[in-house]
């Protein structure tokens, strides 16, 4: 299969832009520059790239929503808050590539019209903060960036803006709020962000994975990128692999790979010669799959949604047979009570609850109703009851575990205790 | 004790400004500037970059706190921040952080009395294939042993 996002990682001193250049970087700006913006972005809309951060949004047409008879700045913001527990793509993507993202940014910009581009970085991220503010210095010193690029007459000035340890800022409105110099809260949509985003201005955010795709697509065709994966899910995903296997890492595959080969071929299978248990394909906020289910489904959008999960961003883990599903979701709740952001009641309340409750069976003291309250609070934070969808990003994990791991549960408030010590 | 920034930092923040078309946005970067400078952010500190940033001080309070890695008090000179979100914790993050509260004689939020160590427990790093690890201010440890943290630690003494 063809590498697109990775091919260049074994390349010594590919973030080097000399290097990076013998590798075909920032190749497609010429063309770009030949193109009009609106042919710019109906050939992303060909190639049917869909978002890599989490909800799978359809790129191309996320650019299109930018107000023909727009007066105002539009800004371009790379989301590179990546704090999804489980994924850790975009990082790899910028120690070892930098500069395919800021080529894939100088042409989404150039695409929706914006002279003002922001990274946003996750505050921990120093090392790749230290290594995209390198990229972009020797991108400034070439004329790939600054004023009149390539003699285009196009200017375009791209900066990091550090977050500070809050996984709400990935969200895109909470980020923007971040950006802005405040508290990460999400903001009600509509307006949307290409509508009134940064500076209430008309702003689109994309992921770092998400950007990172469209030099391919401009120096390849949309319909290249298109036949790639599957007929809804096309290109490659970087899959970040973790958990109780014995080959972690961040690995490229195409969209559609079974679990079963990828866990088998690629992750060299299973620890300790142990069976799955269950698996989390697309980041701690979606349900688990059991074995059976994880090994009649693919790699793509429409198969994890089918199976009642979803690809998300791509942070799969896997649990063997040994693990404890409610220590596990003990596990999973706590980050989302430290995390919930505490605007709306429901959320704010809820995550805490949950998470108490989830301790409680973990330690010996569940209650018989106690999955019946899990349920209940699931059920009364989710569909539109607040802000964003982080309370439902939180609950979807719990009613997953409880309906697939329910004996677990079960067992532990029989037993008083936690059977696995 | 007041606060200013060395004539260094004032030249960043000065960049800052230039970065963004509202000033209220260059106050996340301060705040990190501050920090860079006196490892805390002090009520000084934030009165002092309400004058430059025209906010409140108040303002600056509520966003500071809203932010995990901003440290609203003096702590430790290596702070080290051991990741106990859901994939570290498949590999044995809580081991590490019951070796680390031994070895350094301290519980989780709390800095060793020679203020040489800060140990803090935290969510998702982004480092989960490498499982378990811990950061230490800047720099990311990956593959933790017992031995390992002990050699990392005692370059650090």
């Amino acid at each position: 299969m063809e590498l697109i996002l990775s091919k260049n990682w074994h390349v010594p001193d590919q973030r080097k832009l000399s290097v990076a250049e013998k590798n075909g970087a920032y190749s497609s700006l010429k063309k770009i520059f030949g193109m009009t913006p609106l042919q710019v972005i109906e050939e992303v809309k060909a190639s049917g790239l869909r978002g890599r951060g989490g909800a799978g949004f359809a790129t191309g047409m996320k650019w299109g929503f930018i107000p023909k008879d727009n007066k105002k700045p539009v800004y371009l913001i790379n989301n590179f808050d990546e704090s999804e527990p489980g994924t850790f793509k975009d990082r790899m993507i910028a120690e070892k590539d930098p500069h395919m993202i800021i080529e894939g940014m100088i042409i989404a910009s150039y695409a929706i019209g914006a002279h003002t581009s922001y990274i946003y970085i996750r505050g921990e991220y120093h090392r790749p903060w230290e290594i995209l503010e390198e990229a972009l210095k020797e991108a400034y010193a070439k004329g790939y960036l600054g004023k009149n690029i390539l003699g285009s007459g196009f200017d375009l000035d791209i900066f990091q803006h550090r977050g500070a340890g809050a996984y709400i800022c990935g969200e895109e409105t909470a980020l923007l709020s971040s950006l802005e110099g405040g508290r990460g809260y999400p903001r009600i949509k509509p307006p949307f962000p290409a509508i009134a985003g940064a500076w209430a201005c008309p702003t689109i955010v994309n992921n770092v994975e998400t950007l990172s795709n469209i030099p391919y697509i401009i120096n390849n065709g949309g319909a290249a990128f298109k036949k790639i994966g599957t007929e809804k899910s096309a290109g490659t995903k970087l899959m970040s692999a973790s958990g109780h296997i014995n080959k972690p890492g961040v690995y490229e595959v195409e969209m559609g790979l079974p679990i079963r080969t990828f866990i088998e071929e690629h992750l060299g299978g299973v620890w300790k010669g142990r069976k799955v248990k269950g698996v989390v394909p697309g980041g701690s906020s979606f349900a688990p799959l059991t074995n059976d289910e994880a090994m009649r489904t693919n790699l793509d959008f429409e198969s994890c949604a089918a199976a009642g999960t979803s690809l998300g961003s791509g942070g799969f883990y896997v649990m063997d047979d040994t693990t404890c599903m409610v220590r596990l979701l003990q596990f999973t709740t706590k980050f989302y009570a430290h995390e919930s952001c505490g605007q709306c009641t429901p959320c704010r309340e809820g995550s805490g609850w949950i998470f108490k409750i989830a301790r409680r069976i973990e330690s010996g003291n569940g209650r018989e109703r106690d999955l019946n309250l899990l349920e209940d609070v699931c059920s009364n934070v989710v569909n539109g009851r607040t802000i964003c969808v982080f309370a439902d990003a939180m609950a979807m994990p719990v009613q997953g575990f409880l309906k697939k791991f329910r004996n677990e549960f079960e067992e532990h408030i029989r037993l008083g205790k936690c059977p696995h010590g | 004790m007041s606060f200013e920034f060395t004539t260094e930092n004032k030249k960043k923040f000065e960049d800052f400004l230039r970065r963004y078309p509202q000033k209220k946005a260059a106050l996340l970067p301060s705040l990190w500037l501050v920090q860079e400078q006196q490892g805390w952010i002090s009520p000084e500190s934030m009165e002092y970059l309400a004058g430059l940033l025209d906010l409140t001080p108040a303002h600056i309070f509520e966003t500071a706190t809203f932010y995990t890695m901003y440290n609203m008090k003096p702590i430790g000179k290596h702070h080290i921040q051991v990741c106990n979100s859901i994939c570290c914790c498949l590999r044995g993050s809580e081991g590490v952080v019951q070796y680390l509260k031994k070895k350094l004689g301290v519980n989780v939020g709390e800095s060793t009395a020679d203020k040489r160590f800060h140990l803090s427990a935290v969510e998702c790093l982004g480092s989960c294939g490498t499982a378990p690890m811990m950061q230490i201010n800047d720099d990311y440890y990956e593959d933790l042993t017992e031995e390992k943290i002990d050699q990392i630690l005692e370059k650090l003494k």
